[in-house]
Parts: C-alpha cells; sequence; structure tokens
C-alpha cells in the first residue's frame, strides 16, 4: 500500500481570489495584521499496487494545469 | 448535420442547447459519455459540449470532464478536429477544451492545457448579463452584429494564459468575443465578470472550427429571453445567431 499526500497551489503570480477575500475577512474579524492568506488544495490518495510513476500520471492527468498550478507530493508506504 | 450533445453527470444546459440547434436546422442528439465508444464521433459533424457542473466541478471546473473524454476517445476527437469538423463549448464546456488542449492550441493540438480558466477575481459566481464585441471574423459569427448581449453564469471564468501563449492568441486572430461596457468601450468589472484578461470571452482554435465561449448563445435563443424585450424590438435572440451563423457555413 501507498499513500500520497499531495498539496496543489497557485504559482507564484496567479491571483488567488479565495485567499484574498479571507484574508479580508480574518482583517473585519480584527486580525489586522493578516497581510496574506494562500489558499491551497490538498489531496490525500491511497493506491493499493502502484508506485511514484502512478502518483505522478494521476497529478498530471486530473489534479494539476500546469499554467496556474505548482504541486508537491509526498509519498509514504503504508 | 448532425450533431452530438454530450452529457455527463451534472451537465445541465443540454436542454436549451438541443433546441437552439433543432430551431436551427441541425439534428442534434444526446450522447452519454458513459455510452461514448471509439468510432462513434464519425457519423457528426458537430461536437457539441454543454454547460453545467460536470462532475460538480471537483478538482477544477472542467477537469473530470477533460480527463474521461481524454481517456476514452482523445484520439477520436484529435482526428474530428483535424478534420475540420466543428466543435464547440460553452461554460463548462469551453474549461473542457481548454483542459483538453484543443483550445487555444496556438501551434496546434497540445497534450496539456496552455491557458486556464480560473477563479473569477470576484471570488463570486457571476450570473449577469455581458455585452460582446465580435473581434474576428469566423464561421460562428458571419451572422452576428458587432456588440451583442448574452448572459453569463459560472464561477470559473477569467481565461489566463502565459504572456507568449496570450500573444499568440492576438496574433493568430483567435479572439471571438471580448467583453465590452454598452456602449463598445473597453470593459472593467463588473462589464467583464471575472478578470478575463484582454477581456477574453470566447476564441476559437488557428484553425477556427473550435470555439469555446463563456457566455450562453442556448440561454438568449429567443427574443423574449432578453431583459429589455419591452423596449427593444428583436426577431430572435442575440444568442440564436450563433447558431445560425454555423448552419449557413454547413
Amino acid at each position: 500500500m501507498l499513500k500520497a499526500k499531495i498539496i496543489v497551489r497557485y504559482k507564484e503570480g496567479v491571483d488567488d481570489p479565495e485567499g484574498k477575500t479571507i484574508k479580508h475577512a480574518l482583517n473585519l474579524l480584527g486580525f489586522e495584521d493578516v497581510e496574506d492568506v494562500k489558499v491551497a488544495k490538498y489531496y490525500e490518495i491511497k493506491l493499493s499496487k502502484g508506485d511514484e510513476n502512478e502518483v505522478e500520471e494521476i497529478i498530471r492527468k486530473l489534479l494539476v494545469n500546469p499554467v496556474i498550478h505548482d504541486y508537491e507530493v509526498r509519498v509514504e508506504r503504508i | 448535420m448532425k450533431v452530438a450533445i454530450l452529457q455527463m453527470e451534472g451537465t445541465n444546459c443540454e436542454e436549451e442547447s438541443f433546441i437552439a440547434f433543432r430551431d436551427s436546422g441541425f439534428e442534434p442528439e444526446y450522447v452519454h459519455i458513459n455510452l461514448l465508444k471509439p468510432g462513434d464521433l464519425e457519423k457528426y459533424n458537430v461536437l457539441f459540449i454543454p454547460g453545467g457542473f460536470s462532475a460538480g466541478d471537483y478538482v477544477r471546473a472542467g477537469a473530470i470532464f477533460a480527463a474521461r473524454l481524454k481517456a476514452k476517445i482523445w484520439k477520436d476527437l484529435k482526428n474530428f478536429v483535424d478534420e475540420g469538423k466543428i466543435v464547440m463549448g460553452v461554460c463548462n464546456g469551453f474549461q473542457v477544451l481548454i483542459e483538453l488542449g484543443l483550445l487555444p492550441a496556438v501551434d496546434g493540438i497540445s497534450d496539456e492545457p496552455q491557458a486556464a480558466l480560473m477563479v473569477n477575481d470576484s471570488n463570486k459566481f457571476e450570473c449577469r448579463w455581458t455585452y460582446l464585441r465580435r473581434e474576428n471574423d469566423t464561421i460562428f459569427t458571419s451572422k452576428v452584429p458587432e456588440v451583442i448581449t448574452l448572459p453569463v453564469a459560472h464561477a470559473e471564468g477569467k481565461f489566463v494564459a502565459p504572456n507568449k501563449i496570450l500573444e499568440k492568441i492576438e496574433e493568430q486572430k483567435q479572439v471571438v468575443f471580448r467583453y465590452v461596457k454598452p456602449d463598445g468601450s473597453k470593459a472593467d468589472y463588473p462589464w467583464n465578470p471575472n478578470g478575463s484578461m484582454n477581456d477574453i470571452a470566447a476564441i476559437t482554435n488557428p484553425q477556427g472550427n473550435v470555439l469555446g465561449i463563456m457566455p450562453h448563445p442556448e440561454r438568449a435563443f429567443f427574443w423574449y429571453q432578453h431583459p429589455d424585450w419591452t423596449r427593444k424590438k428583436r426577431e430572435k435572440g442575440d444568442g440564436s445567431l450563433i447558431f445560425k451563423s454555423l448552419i449557413k457555413y454547413s
């Protein structure tokens, strides 16, 4: 068994409207020192047989649009 | 002109689209992706990907629909486009065409996306009527006047692309519609509802047989669908002119 932990985030320089909205909300809640919020998506994927190559293929075929996204991946044997 | 209107879990504009094609003189048929097999596309002249929320818009809008199409019939799809047959995607359908790499395809069909339709600048679902200026002459717009109104309804419609790609899109005259103000001048929010680069609302591939458009022509097919129908006399809805252009081409 294999567990892949994948974080998909916007590339540097790509606008993050959700982050901006959350920053604004936090400022209104009194956290005036909040300067920036970035939002990312986190996936945990369990594979019964596959390897790192399959994880990369999953990321490339569905999880990421390389025009706007960077990703980080960590694979654990379980 | 036989039209395949693709369906999947979560598409929801297929009925209006079916009526729009039928009333414009096409022969539309519904085709569900689960029943789609290699070779099935051959009998159609037009492939239409309707709007909606395919697969719940999870991961990214259109990403799952695109990945499934790619897994099932990628070769057929590429042949369909290369043969010069028509592919048209509206709203969620546009997102699918971008994710597939069928648009903007500045140097031909690409296996990776070259652009993205990302979350609106407002971080909100934008549902409003927009003014669109026709930019370049295409088979989809020969009957379309310079400025028309069509409704948008999306949360992820901001067209972005790397500068090099964007320059090529402009250079190759691939922009079909830009969001404008009611007087036809350059748009800002809310006239550009999502923050699209260069106010892009619709593009084609360089050959001009694949169209992706964020606003919904099928939702402005009849004159009485326009909010100003009591003030402005129309015989048909503005969106119908796109279907009319296409049938004339065939």
